[in-house]
């Protein structure tokens, strides 16, 4: 097993924040749009986002969380249940601009699922995707993100690891992890 | 893991701390979902369970069958009363029919102790026990515990009183087993006719004067008397049992602490709890009702989600 370092903190921390000008130029002020932390992971990243984005701004950004644990299509399929994590969307999402944030788009299969268990709550008005690492070349369903961290050439067998300070890290590290042949 | 031990819920007495407080951990979850504006999920879409009743009920197989719905499953109801059991047909003929089907799960309910258990050493489907004669109902155990866990924070520690006819009633067992497990202390109390014999050796407390039981716990779970179990008089009338058994709003007021008042239903009012107790705002009855479909939608995501 080898580590390889895809991002290092200063680099994430200019990537977040290019990241946060882009959601700004296309939301302005956010007034009618809202973030979605996709759980489990996605959520420490979207809170780092929110925080970034409301001192941009100097508004208040509406945050939530979304699991999409119960539409997954795998169900059955996997030897464990997986387990579910807390929703919390304390704000209505009809008709609202909803920008859906998870820390690697891999299969493209947990955002199909979070789409469907955003219904669940509303029509939104527009759905986007914002990943920090997009893997190319892996996708078992037709998703493309809208905002990209960064874009990494992976095969299925190699693994992307997030590592956050918000998750009790050290420091901000993004790995590809792959097996030497 | 996250995963339960066993495949079937046959009885609390062969599950473990752990397999509950999973239950737990995801009945939370979709409690969460049930008071969201669409109450459903599609986890459970390709699945069929058959709820298999050979006793009447209402309450627990509406909410076996909402769980069942909220989860997506296609259902298929079947009493005993309306079926070919009736032209002599034997249990395990009649599962086997359903089963022939494709039916994935069963949730079963019938007057004789094991037979779920029976059940289970010959079909492949899992088996949900929705109460087995006098023996178990898991189900119902689950979300007293789970009750109580919301109403108090945590059940380890607290003391739980079970009131009434403990001989005849399977959720008393399930009761005992389940809150045993979590650390819970129980007692039992009841008119000694109506005490099973060897009930403490299941390390239960046994009283007879129910104000002393009152007094001495924090939750007081008071059982119906099921006539349609006693064949012999265990008691001269209902009326002198209310007298001395029955639980009103001027007990529990002159407690002076708080208590929690919970009964698995049908209530009878007027025997053991009246009117004015049943209503007051000790009781958390429709509580328990509501946190049955959770529970319920939690042991069946958790027994069909594993890959077979």
């Amino acid at each position: 097993m080898q580590k390889k370092l895809i991002l290092d903190s200063d680099l994430l921390d200019i990537t977040l924040s290019r990241l946060c000008q882009q959601l700004i130029e296309n939301h302005g002020d956010f007034e009618n749009s809202v973030i979605l932390g996709l759980q489990p992971r996605g959520v420490f990243l979207a809170e780092i986002i929110h925080k970034k984005l409301q001192k941009l701004t100097r508004k208040e950004v509406p945050l939530g969380y979304l699991d999409a644990t119960f539409h997954r299509d795998d169900f059955r399929r996997r030897e464990i249940p997986a387990k579910a994590s807390e929703v919390r969307i304390p704000f209505i999402i009809e008709d609202k601009k909803v920008i859906l944030v998870d820390d690697v788009l891999f299969t493209g299969r947990t955002v199909r699922a979070a789409l469907d268990a955003m219904i669940a709550f509303g029509r939104p008005a527009k759905v986007e995707l914002l990943v920090l690492i997009d893997r190319r070349h892996t996708r078992d369903l037709p998703i493309a993100p809208d905002y990209v961290g960064k874009t990494v050439n992976t095969l299925a067998s190699q693994k992307v690891l997030v590592e956050l300070e918000a998750q009790g890290h050290e420091q901000n590290k993004i790995w590809l992890i792959y097996n030497k042949d | 893991m996250s995963k339960l031990s066993k495949k079937h819920l046959l009885g609390i007495k062969d599950i473990t701390a752990q397999d509950i407080q999973l239950i737990f951990e995801t009945a939370d979850t979709f409690k969460d979902v049930l008071n969201r504006p669409i109450k459903k999920v599609p986890s459970l879409r390709d699945i069929t369970i058959a709820n298999i009743f050979f006793e009447n009920s209402t309450r627990t197989r509406l909410s076996f069958e909402l769980a069942e719905k909220r989860l997506s499953a296609d259902v298929v109801n079947f009493s005993a009363s309306t079926s070919s059991v009736k032209k002599g047909e034997t249990l395990l003929d009649t599962v086997n029919n359903i089963l022939a089907m494709k039916v994935d799960m069963v949730v079963m309910r019938h007057a004789s102790p094991g037979a779920p258990h029976y059940l289970s050493r010959h079909i492949k489907a899992n088996i949900v026990n929705a109460g087995d004669g006098t023996h178990e109902h898991p189900t119902q155990a689950l979300l007293d515990a789970y009750s109580i866990r919301e109403k108090l924070g945590e059940v380890a520690g607290k003391k739980i009183a079970i009131i009434g006819d403990i001989l005849h009633s399977r959720v008393a067992l399930s009761n005992i087993f389940a809150l045993q497990k979590l650390g819970a202390k129980v007692m039992v109390c009841g008119p000694p006719t109506l005490l099973p014999k060897f009930i403490s050796h299941t390390g239960v407390l046994v009283e007879t004067d129910v104000k002393k039981a009152l007094a001495w716990c924090d939750v007081a779970n008071v059982l119906r008397i099921q006539l349609e179990r006693q064949q012999i008089k265990y008691f001269p009338s209902l009326r002198e049992y209310s007298l001395y058994y029955g639980i009103n709003k001027k007990m529990l007021d002159a407690l002076k602490k708080p208590i929690v008042l919970m009964h698995p239903g049908p209530i009878n009012r007027g025997v053991e709890l009246s009117s004015d107790a049943a209503d007051s705002h000790h009781a958390v009855i429709l509580d328990q009702v509501e946190n049955g479909v959770a529970i319920r939608m939690a042991v069946l995501y958790l027994l069909a989600g594993s890959a077979n």
